[in-house]
């Protein structure tokens, strides 16, 4: 079984009267444990794509099965726990919260789930070692640089161990080295832990680390 | 981490904000239920008016004074068991004007019986010499009733102008001109908190000889009963007495003429009221305003959070606490603060009011409020919160 599958995926935005397409029956299929990579000009739709898979929005038309799961039939409830076990955001922007420490924002996935604060913060402890950050748990975002603040990032998105991880330009916003980081770091993620990997660049070269790269163009497969 | 702790990091993020929020919200529930302890002062004021005594004034008006002859009168009605005068002086403090405390000229033979169970003699003279007291006079008194121009002063009053015994205390009269002088012979302590410790008893008969040229008229009456349940009819048979004298009287229970002065404040208690809910309103205003800006600038946030899985309603429930910690903190504050200031301080305003009361209901009232504010000022960006759209919050601004 595909870990993700789309089926002929429609998506319009409404702006005033205006329909505007941006994916038109698209099909993809992504194995378990795949690590694909996610091309395109702007305004393709792979971002798109990306918030369709993870839950964050709706297909017009079409079917979005995530481990056998039709997200589509989920409510908005149900939709956001599936999303909370099963996905994984790693955002170009970080997307930390400034009041939270390190340790603290990789805690807050736990918040959603049945378990002692001392586990909580034991796993949360365990992510960030993993990302290679266990020496700045009580760093504030804005003491971390930009690659340290996607480590965070990432063991935020890792902590409560999802099957996928869906990345948007990881390494869009990051210097060459850091860059490179964040990539062995993914591809680690992808070869020790198993994790199926979406990644959306614009980078040929963090395209090259994946296992296969998908071209889109005006909202189709190229 | 707990979702307290996120509230309470939340509400850290902007210190200043929160904090001056907070403090907000405090003064006003501190302003409101300090309005409410006026009213509940008045209220408990009407308290002190026993439904077991009876006061029998001038028909036409308070101001109009009655004979002394109909002391003997009323004491006569059956069921009358002791009559006593009570006559307002209305002084000012010569070094103080604005200092104001109440002056009453009573007949103390029978005044001071009659309220025995609302006051305690905590502190007085000794006697020059032995004579023998009038029935049910606290001995305590002794120096008081042989003194003519003795009295006996309320504790806080007492504490307040730093008196001591034996001290000479000098009024102005208003109403009966001149400088009077007055020695400090006992202190008493109201045991009936309404009867309030800032006032000044002293000899009517004083009052009688130099202020009025011995015309003897008094201010009123105060009737205490034998039989309380007569009360009605003994009124009825006073009033009836004097119907066609000179000066036709008016006779009702204490507590109803304690009333009759709350009544003349008039629209005075609406007002306050009026007042009180203007500045919650204030209030609300500026909480709902503090948080619609807080949601505003973490619209981002919210979508990062509804990412991680977090639901329309545990947003919702967030940005409600977050409100609610703030009202209700600021609120509960305010609240317990004007009654424990208030009422730690025996705030009379200037001797305007007995010492003021804030009731528990009032505290209780200003809490409730707090919540309201609470709910009603996060409850829309709880909301609007709970309602965005990921894909919408997570577009960086324009």
């Amino acid at each position: 079984m595909a870990a993700i599958e789309l089926r002929d995926v429609y998506k319009e935005y409404q702006r005033d009267s205006q329909r505007i397409p941006v994916l038109s029956g698209l099909t993809l299929s992504v194995a378990e444990g795949d690590y694909v990579a996610l091309m395109g000009p702007s305004g393709s739709g792979k971002t798109t794509l990306l918030n369709l898979v993870g839950g964050i929005d709706q297909p017009s038309r079409g079917q979005v099965m995530v481990h056998g799961t039709d997200i589509a039939q989920l409510d908005g409830r149900a939709l956001a726990q599936w999303r909370s076990r099963n996905i994984g955001f790693i955002f170009q922007l970080y997307n930390l919260i400034p009041v939270l420490n390190a340790l603290q924002n990789v805690e807050l996935p736990l918040l959603l789930h049945r378990m002692s604060g001392a586990e909580r913060k034991k796993r949360a402890q365990t992510a960030l070692e993993l990302v290679g950050l266990s020496d700045r748990t009580g760093h504030f975002p804005r003491q971390l640089s930009g690659g340290q603040e996607q480590r965070v990032a990432i063991a935020r998105a890792l902590v409560s161990d999802p099957a996928v991880l869906l990345a948007d330009e990881p390494t869009g916003d990051l210097d060459r080295k850091s860059a490179e980081e964040i990539l062995q770091l993914l591809e680690r993620l992808n070869r020790e832990f198993k994790k199926t990997i979406v990644m959306v660049t614009h980078d040929p070269h963090a395209a090259e680390r994946a296992h296969r790269t998908v071209q889109l163009d005006k909202g189709v497969l190229s | 981490m707990n979702f307290l702790s996120l509230v309470l990091v939340n509400l850290g993020r902007n210190k200043r904000r929160t904090i001056l929020t907070l403090l907000s919200v405090t003064f006003a529930l501190f302003l409101f239920c300090a309005l409410g302890g006026v009213l509940d002062t008045l209220a408990e004021s009407i308290k002190v008016g026993s439904e077991t005594r009876l006061v029998t004034r001038n028909k036409i008006s308070l101001v109009f004074p009655l004979p002394l002859a109909y002391r003997d009168r009323i004491a006569a009605v059956p069921g009358v068991k002791r009559v006593a005068v009570s006559n307002w002086f209305g002084g000012r403090d010569p070094s103080d004007p604005h200092n104001f405390y109440a002056q009453f000229g009573v007949d103390a033979a029978n005044y001071m019986p009659a309220y025995a169970s609302d006051v305690d003699i905590i502190e007085a003279s000794a006697p020059q010499a032995e004579a023998p007291l009038p029935p049910d006079v606290d001995p305590k008194l002794a120096a008081f009733m042989e003194e003519q121009t003795a009295c006996v002063v309320g504790e806080t009053l007492f504490k307040r102008m730093k008196w001591h015994l034996g001290q000479t205390v000098k009024v102005d009269g208003t109403i009966y001109p001149g400088s009077w002088e007055f020695t400090i012979r006992a202190v008493y302590r109201a045991k009936n908190k309404a009867f309030g410790e800032e006032n000044m008893l002293f000899h009517w008969k004083y009052l009688d000889q130099h202020g009025m040229g011995g015309r003897s008229m008094v201010g009123i009456y105060v009737l205490e009963l034998s039989d309380p349940s007569r009360a009605s009819d003994i009124a009825r048979e006073v009033d009836a007495m004097f119907e066609n004298s000179s000066a036709a009287t008016r006779t009702e229970t204490e507590r109803a003429f304690q009333a009759g002065f709350v009544s003349m404040y008039g629209n005075v208690p609406f007002v306050l009221r009026v007042i009180g809910l203007a500045v919650v309103f204030a209030i609300l205003l500026v909480a709902a305003n503090t948080m619609a800006m807080a949601i505003r600038e973490r619209t981002g946030e919210f979508g990062v959070l509804k990412t991680l899985g977090f639901t329309d309603g545990t947003i919702f429930r967030l940005v409600l606490t977050e409100a609610a910690v703030i009202t209700l903190g600021g609120g509960a504050l305010g609240a317990l603060a004007a009654k424990l200031l208030i009422e730690g301080s025996h705030f009379n305003a200037m001797g305007f009011l007995p010492p003021m009361t804030v009731r528990w209901s009032t505290v209780g009232a200003g809490i409730a409020i707090a919540v309201l504010i609470g709910a009603v000022s996060g409850l829309i960006p709880a909301w609007q919160a709970s309602r965005l759209r990921i894909v919408q919050a997570l577009r960086p601004a324009e």
